[in-house]
């Protein structure tokens, strides 16, 4: 077990964990931020996507001890009352079914914009492919991320 | 089950009626479960009165309903409060949605399967809503000192036209409250609707994007421990012995114990049965250690043998046979093209097909496989348990929750009133979740080392753990003669099940017509899959209907209303279980919506159409080449499923279930070898992807007065049948074994 100080949506944290505890873990687990999901473990759902310095990553690759002084974000930090125009798109296009997965296809979403404000569709399924969705949302998922394009 | 799921509406309003006779009041922490906006917690109500079991108002007007059946994603927990507060007649802003808990007693039929939850909730839910409105009507009379019949209700407020009085909801709700509940109540008829038809926005929306605690694995408590469990890698074997020293020394880790699913001499139910039911617990500190912790039990395996169960499966027992070995997939295969063969069970035959088929000009005989296929629901099974000597706690995702409490009862020797039952929302169904064997194991956990704990499956775990789509074959043989087909010959089998339903068209469309089923026992389990059997057959069918056309040389989609003209103007037998005006019905709305004579250029079409659940469902899927590679391009979906209730909602399922059949149709399966499936997570097990998603999905219903029937499963199955279709006409290339692109076997 080792100490980290972790900084986790704008606030610093600390938990003393294995060095070896995926940053999905220690999220859910220990800091009770439980909006990022559990889904396969080996990076091949998205499920657990965070930001690492404003990049997306799959949060169940991503040992505690690599994160260092990196700030996180993940889906409890990207606004303040639920209202980034990115999850006001997804409540506009009604696109959850189970919900399960949308956190982080949420992430993988802003992630991208953040990085090409005006994504083509070639563009958002490149960047959306690592976000399995199960129920088969992936159509409203594109409009909505077109429409928070339009929002930025 | 039988019992419980009669309409047994009249049995809640006594219960809730008793309720409110006390002068029901309830107290603030409930509000902590609401989804009030800031602005109504600024005005939040000091007293809220329940009218009865589904719903509460308050002294603001505000209203509270709850939501009885578990929202496994197909929005029941938007739809089925919907049905409630069109009756009730209060504005849909002031609704709250709070999710109820398993209670036979107040509500009935709390379960997600078959695609029943709105059509058995459309009366009693509906009548819910109307009594309390009749109740608070009664109560406006009198506060107005006038007739209830003089009154009229419009969102939450009660008017007096002659005199312009009026008065809210929240006024009168204490009084309505203890009013004797009404014996009967008029509904409203479908043209006075206001809500249902109407879109209205999940009502977990703001939840879901914010990633607040919401499914069973995010649930937690105080002092809660975690657990994993560890299961044979392979159907047919069972553990034989197991050492726990390396897992045991790790940090966090509390516990490694081998335990039984089922006490001595329980009965086992299908619901709560698993292929291994000796299993090792791994216990500990967090999710992290019990999963690294789990790696390092070395655990030694042998073979299980010949194993039967016998099975209570909605008061009925069924014996389950499972052979003893190590079963693979081409094993299977060789299985399946020998069973064809031999003895089978004629289901249904009408006329003299052996006599069409020897006078025959042309035989047409094609033979249609699928695989198993993984439900993989993105939450992996999981479940809180709290079990006490003298009581049991359970929270999380459950289909069947009213089926899995006595099973729990019995397992823990209580009583079933001491057993509590929490649905949360459910990351995914699919009917795996119907399958509640996790809710034994999290409760043997947690009675064994007397601490409340939540059991977490590993993907692996989940994929290996049975409860699959079962692998199916069906062969279709049709005599044609004089250019048309006078016969039709099915037979469909699969392990352990046929997925034949023989009194489906095209029976009633053909003269003559027989239907035979054979089956395979197997050890590798299976249950119920979006859409069960019809999920295989409406592809095999719907593929074989469009070479039948192309044999006779008809257009596709003609030919399909043209046997339906037949077997509803003469049909054949008395059995068949469809209208053939409504499934003729969605076929012509495919046609005008899809522009089905001039499709655009260089896309190439194909139709099916297909009826289960009650509903009716025909697809036009548009397939472009692209590099040379075909790629759904646009589905067209035209669905029969009564009273749409929320229409944007339904078009989502519509959607979700045309890119669900493609995916599974072209990409997915389960094989096996040695007794162990080939795939355990999603780099081996292909799911489909944002990029290989139809652009579109155009969704039609028709518009209707009839009773609701169902929309989870109905959009699922036609979807396959009409790619395969569009595939031929891409490439040229019939395609009769599944998964389309290709096996991995």
């Amino acid at each position: 077990m080792a100490q980290y100080s972790l900084y986790v949506n704008g606030v610093q944290k600390t938990v003393d964990v294995d060095p070896s505890t995926p940053m999905l873990w220690v999220l859910r687990d220990h800091l009770d931020l439980v909006g990022t999901k559990f889904g396969c473990g080996i990076a091949q759902c998205g499920a657990c996507t965070i930001h690492l310095n404003g990049t997306a990553v799959r949060s169940c690759q991503l040992p505690v001890s690599a994160v260092g002084n990196g700030e996180i974000v993940t889906i409890e930090g990207i606004s303040e009352n639920g209202d980034h125009p990115v999850q006001l798109a997804w409540i506009k296009e009604d696109v959850p079914q189970c919900g399960y997965c949308q956190a982080g296809q949420i992430m993988s979403a802003t992630a991208l914009l953040k990085q090409n404000p005006n994504p083509t569709d070639e563009e958002i399924e490149a960047a959306m492919a690592g976000n399995l969705c199960r129920c088969g949302t992936y159509i409203r998922i594109k409009k909505a991320v077109k429409e928070a394009a339009s929002n930025l | 089950m039988a019992n419980k799921n009669v309409n047994n509406s009249r049995r809640f309003f006594i219960k809730s009626s008793l309720l409110a006779g006390g002068g029901m009041m309830l107290s603030f922490p409930m509000l902590e479960a609401c989804n009030f906006s800031p602005e109504q917690v600024a005005t939040m109500p000091k007293e809220w009165f329940e009218i009865n079991g589904y719903l509460k108002i308050a002294d603001n007007g505000l209203v509270t309903i709850m939501s009885p059946n578990p929202e496994i994603g197909q929005n029941v927990k938007t739809s089925m409060p919907m049905l409630i507060a069109e009756e009730l007649g209060c504005n849909w802003d002031d609704v709250s949605v709070e999710q109820a808990p398993l209670n036979s007693n107040k509500f009935f039929h709390q379960m997600a399967g078959g695609s029943t939850s709105i059509s058995a909730a459309w009366t009693p839910l509906r009548k819910a809503g109307a009594t309390a409105r009749v109740m608070l009507t009664k109560a406006a009379a009198t506060a107005l000192e006038v007739e209830a019949s003089e009154l009229r209700v419009d969102k939450g407020t009660i008017y007096h036209d002659a005199s312009g009085r009026s008065i809210g909801f929240g006024e009168v709700a204490s009084a309505a409250a203890v009013l004797d509940v009404p014996e009967e109540v008029a509904l409203k008829p479908v043209k006075d609707f206001s809500i249902i038809g109407t879109s209205r926005k999940n009502v977990d929306a703001k939840k879901i994007v914010t990633g607040e605690s919401l499914f069973g694995i995010d649930y937690k408590e105080p002092g809660m421990l975690y657990a994993a469990i560890i299961h044979p890698p392979a159907f047919g074997l069972k553990i034989k012995s197991f050492d726990a020293s390396r897992a045991l020394a790790m940090p966090g880790i509390t516990d490694v114990f081998q335990f039984e699913n089922y006490r001595e001499g329980q009965a086992k139910g299908a619901f709560d049965l698993k292929a291994h039911q000796t299993q090792i617990a791994v216990v500990g500190n967090s999710t992290w250690e019990v999963f690294q912790a789990k790696k390092l039990v070395d655990v030694s395996y042998e073979e299980a043998g010949d194993q039967v169960n016998e099975l209570s499966f909605f008061g009925r027992t069924n014996t389950v046979k499972w052979p003893a070995g190590l079963e693979s997939t081409r094993q299977h295969k060789e299985q399946m093209n020998a069973a064809e063969k031999g003895p089978k069970r004629t289901e249904r035959k009408d006329g003299n097909p052996e006599a069409q088929f020897a006078a025959a000009d042309q035989i047409l005989e094609r033979t249609y496989y699928a695989p198993y296929l993984a439900h993989n629901t993105l939450e992996p099974l999981n479940f809180f348990a709290d079990v006490k000597e003298d009581s049991a706690r359970f929270v999380g995702p459950i289909q069947l929750p009213e089926i899995l409490e006595p099973a729990l009862a019995a397992r823990f020797d209580l009583p079933v009133e001491k057993v509590d039952i929490m649905m949360t929302r459910i990351g995914g169904g699919f009917g795996r979740k119907l399958y509640g064997h996790f809710m034994l194991e999290a409760g043997v956990i947690s009675h064994t080392i007397g601490k409340p704990v939540k059991l977490v499956y590993t993907r692996e775990d989940d994929m290996s753990a049975g409860a699959y789509r079962p692998s199916y074959q069906v062969t279709y043989r049709a005599a044609i003669k004089n250019n048309e087909v006078t016969a039709v010959h099915v037979i469909a089998g699969g392990l352990p099940e046929s997925p034949l339903a023989a009194n489906r068209f095209p029976a009633g469309a053909f003269d003559h017509y027989q239907a035979d089923s054979w089956t395979i026992d197997s050890n590798i389990t299976t249950g119920a899959f979006r859409a069960p059997r019809s999920n295989f057959m409406a592809s095999a069918e719907q593929s074989f209907i469009d070479e039948m056309a192309e044999a006779i040389g008809k257009d596709p989609l003609d030919y399909r209303i043209a046997l339906l003209e037949r077997a509803k103007s003469n049909p054949v037998g008395e059995r068949n279980d469809y209208d053939a005006e409504r499934y003729a019905g969605v076929l012509r709305l495919v046609k005008e919506k899809a522009n089905w004579e001039t499709p655009k250029p260089g896309v190439h079409r194909g139709v099916a159409a297909y009826f289960c659940h009650a509903s009716y469902v025909a697809n036009v899927v548009d397939v472009v080449v692209e590099n040379g590679t075909p790629k759904v391009d646009k589905v067209f979906a035209a669905i029969d499923c009564g009273v749409v209730i929320n229409p944007d909602a339904a078009t989502n399922l519509a959607e979700g279930g045309s890119v669900d059949g493609i995916g599974h149709a072209m990409y997915s399966e389960l094989t096996f070898s040695d007794g162990a499936p080939n795939q355990t997570n999603f780099n081996q097990y292909r799911l489909i992807r944002h990029n290989e998603a139809p652009k579109e999905v155009e969704v039609h219903f028709v518009e209707s007065d009839i009773d609701p029937t169902g929309m989870g499963e109905p959009p699922f199955p036609p979807v396959m049948g009409a790619l395969a279709n569009a595939l031929y006409q891409a490439t040229g290339k019939r395609l009769y074994k599944q998964p389309f692109m290709g096996s991995q076997a």
